[in-house]
């Protein structure tokens, strides 16, 4: 499903270059479940944002599904990034002054559906991501905890039924009982069939995953499902 | 799908009201003030045509003193260089004339049971009725008899009575007092609906040798008014006039004639041009109100999307469509601008319509000034809540998310 092939990103701060990956190649099949771990500055946050169509490689070539990613047009990747992919932002990313309906119903505007269906959708993937409580789906983000904030994440990630879901250190703001929270309905999602890459620097999270791979200075150092 | 663009703009209009409203605020204002300057220009415009345009467009106004091309003569009046005879030679001498009044005219503080005030007060003839257009409307005009036997009688323009009795009085058998002289009414001419300087509504007739005796000592006339029969016959009378006032004056070179002439349309001209004057400086002012209100918008609209770049680059990392984005900043800026200016618009108008009526100047709300004030408004917000937008809506959502 996900094939990279020598994966270049090189950052320039006016005269000084960045190598954050040096020519990464791998590959993930359906259904997997991936921790990407190493060290901060390690390049892992850089690979997942070209994973998730957000970014650019400067060189190398990313397959999804068969298609390469570069070549895409920006509204075939908004296609993608809206209905094939689900991203998790370590920072959360939330609309700010939206309620939590709103928020999660985000990737749903302008696609013709019903208020009504969008509506049932949200609630419904709400309780999917571990927030059962209805009374806070119509507060805004300021009024809820680290822990709420990011399973609204995760729930806005879902909505589309995203075959791969990439989530970026979806427990590095939780606490140990919000982190298991979530990494159990990742765990019930990849039960269900989804694709799940995650990154973390915590042994408690990568243990949840089937592969792990570690990468240090850009590049891959070592695959456990190699 | 449209209605989603405009839930989405209306909420997030109103998620920011602070925001949203000191931008509409800056709009209204420059659009308001715009549009009111403008109409206090047009308003004086028309006052002042309007007070020309009663006089009659047959008439030909003899003054002493030199033309001095165009402008406005500040010595009008003050020489002295025209007599009763000139008036009288001119009625016999002259063909196609149907009314000639010469007028011995000046400002004086008038008084009259308790109340004063500063006002025109024309000594003239009966036939200044004719010649100037206007009608009495209750009780008489001067008479040739109380010319001739210099009466100390007096005849009220509508406002000057008004001020003076009160509204809609009639003051007849009550005097006046003019420079230590009582002078009794006799009647109110009718209204000609003038305002501002040399209002025909606010003066007071005496008669003209009355006049010459109390209130200014001399002989001279300060004006001779003189209808045409028609218009086609204006230049022919103008010159005839002319003629004979250079020769009974025994001057030589015409450019050293110590007359002038004005028919109506030199009067408009001239006035029109000090009016112009004051349009412009009062357009100057309404200019600068909108450059100054168009920074006020372009510095709002532009703070706004770079504090939303990271929004713009949420949106698109869930997978929102560049043209939706696009489309959303551009209806904000429309919804922004359109009320701002609607809003401002209707406070312009409002504004102009109080001045006319608390302080009782003349304002016309002009198209012309509406367009302008929308239009730079508009444009302004449009452009700098629009272009930004899509500059931030090119990057990558990476990048936008990044923005600080």
């Amino acid at each position: 499903m996900i094939k990279c092939k020598n994966l270049t990103k090189v950052y320039k701060n006016g005269e000084i270059e960045t190598e954050a990956l040096k020519k990464i190649s791998f590959k993930v099949d359906v259904g997997e479940f991936v921790a990407i771990v190493g060290p901060s500055g390690s390049g892992k946050s850089t690979l997942m944002h070209i994973l998730g169509a957000l970014d650019a490689p400067t060189s190398g070539q990313y397959f999804l599904d068969g298609q390469e990613v570069s070549k895409l047009k920006d509204d075939q990747l908004s296609e993608l990034r809206r209905n094939r992919i689900g991203f998790v932002f370590q920072s959360f990313n939330l609309l700010p002054r939206t309620t939590v309906l709103r928020n999660v119903m985000l990737p749903l505007l302008y696609s013709g559906i019903s208020m009504k269906e969008r509506d049932r959708r949200a609630r419904r993937v709400l309780k999917r991501a571990g927030m059962d409580e209805e009374k806070f789906y119509d507060r805004h983000s300021n009024q809820l905890s680290g822990g709420q904030i990011q399973r609204v994440a995760i729930a806005r990630a879902l909505i589309n039924n995203p075959a791969i879901i990439l989530a970026d250190e979806p427990t590095g703001n939780l606490d140990t009982q919000n982190s298991r929270l979530v990494m159990e309905a990742f765990q019930k999602l990849n039960d269900k069939g989804s694709t799940i890459i995650v990154i973390t620097h915590e042994d408690e999270v990568a243990a949840f995953a089937k592969r792990v791979i570690a990468i240090r200075d850009g590049k891959i150092e070592k695959d456990t499902g190699n | 799908m449209l209605l989603d663009l405009l839930k989405e703009t209306i909420w997030s209009l109103s998620g920011n009201k602070a925001r949203s409203g000191l931008t509409i605020l800056g709009i209204v204002i420059g659009i308001a003030s715009v549009i009111t300057m403008i109409a206090i220009g047009q308003g004086a415009q028309n006052s002042i045509e309007k007070n020309i345009q009663s006089i009659g467009s047959n008439l030909i106004i003899v003054m002493p003193g030199a033309q001095r091309g165009g402008q406005v003569s500040g010595g009008r009046g003050s020489a002295q260089t025209l007599l009763l005879d000139d008036a009288n030679a001119i009625k016999t001498e002259t063909q196609n004339i149907s009314a000639v009044a010469p007028e011995d005219s000046r400002r004086y503080q008038i008084t009259a049971k308790g109340n004063n005030t500063n006002t025109q007060v024309v000594g003239t003839v009966p036939e200044y009725l004719d010649a100037r257009n206007i009608k009495i409307d209750f009780g008489t005009f001067v008479t040739d008899q109380q010319v001739r036997g210099s009466a100390k009688v007096a005849v009220l323009g509508p406002s000057t009575r008004d001020d003076l009795f009160g509204v809609d009085t009639n003051p007849i058998g009550q005097s006046v007092r003019i420079k230590n002289t009582d002078f009794q009414i006799i009647g109110v001419v009718q209204s000609k609906g003038g305002s501002g300087f040399n209002n025909p509504d606010d003066t007071v007739y005496v008669p003209l040798t009355s006049a010459q005796h109390f209130l200014s000592g001399n002989n001279f006339v300060t004006t001779i008014s003189v209808a045409a029969k028609d218009q086609s016959v204006m230049t022919a009378v103008q010159q005839q006039i002319n003629d004979l006032l250079l020769k009974r004056h025994k001057i030589e070179d015409p450019a050293q004639a110590d007359f002038s002439l004005m028919n109506q349309t030199d009067i408009i001209s001239t006035v029109t041009s000090v009016a112009n004057t004051f349009t412009i400086l009062l357009s100057s002012i309404a200019g600068i109100s909108l450059l100054v209100g168009g920074i006020g918008i372009m510095n709002m609209m532009l703070t706004t999307v770079t504090e939303r770049t990271r929004e713009i680059g949420l949106r698109k990392a869930v997978g929102i469509r560049k043209i939706y984005i696009n489309l959303q900043f551009l209806a904000e800026a429309i919804v922004l601008t359109f009320s701002g200016g609607a809003a401002g618009i209707f406070l312009g108008w409002l504004a102009s319509l109080g001045l006319a009526s608390f302080l009782e100047m003349s304002t016309q709300v002009t198209l012309f000034s509406i367009l302008l004030a929308f239009g730079v408004s508009a444009t302004v917000g449009i452009v700098f809540g629009f272009y930004p937008a899509r500059r931030a809506a090119n990057l990558s959502p990476i990048e936008a998310l990044r923005y600080e």
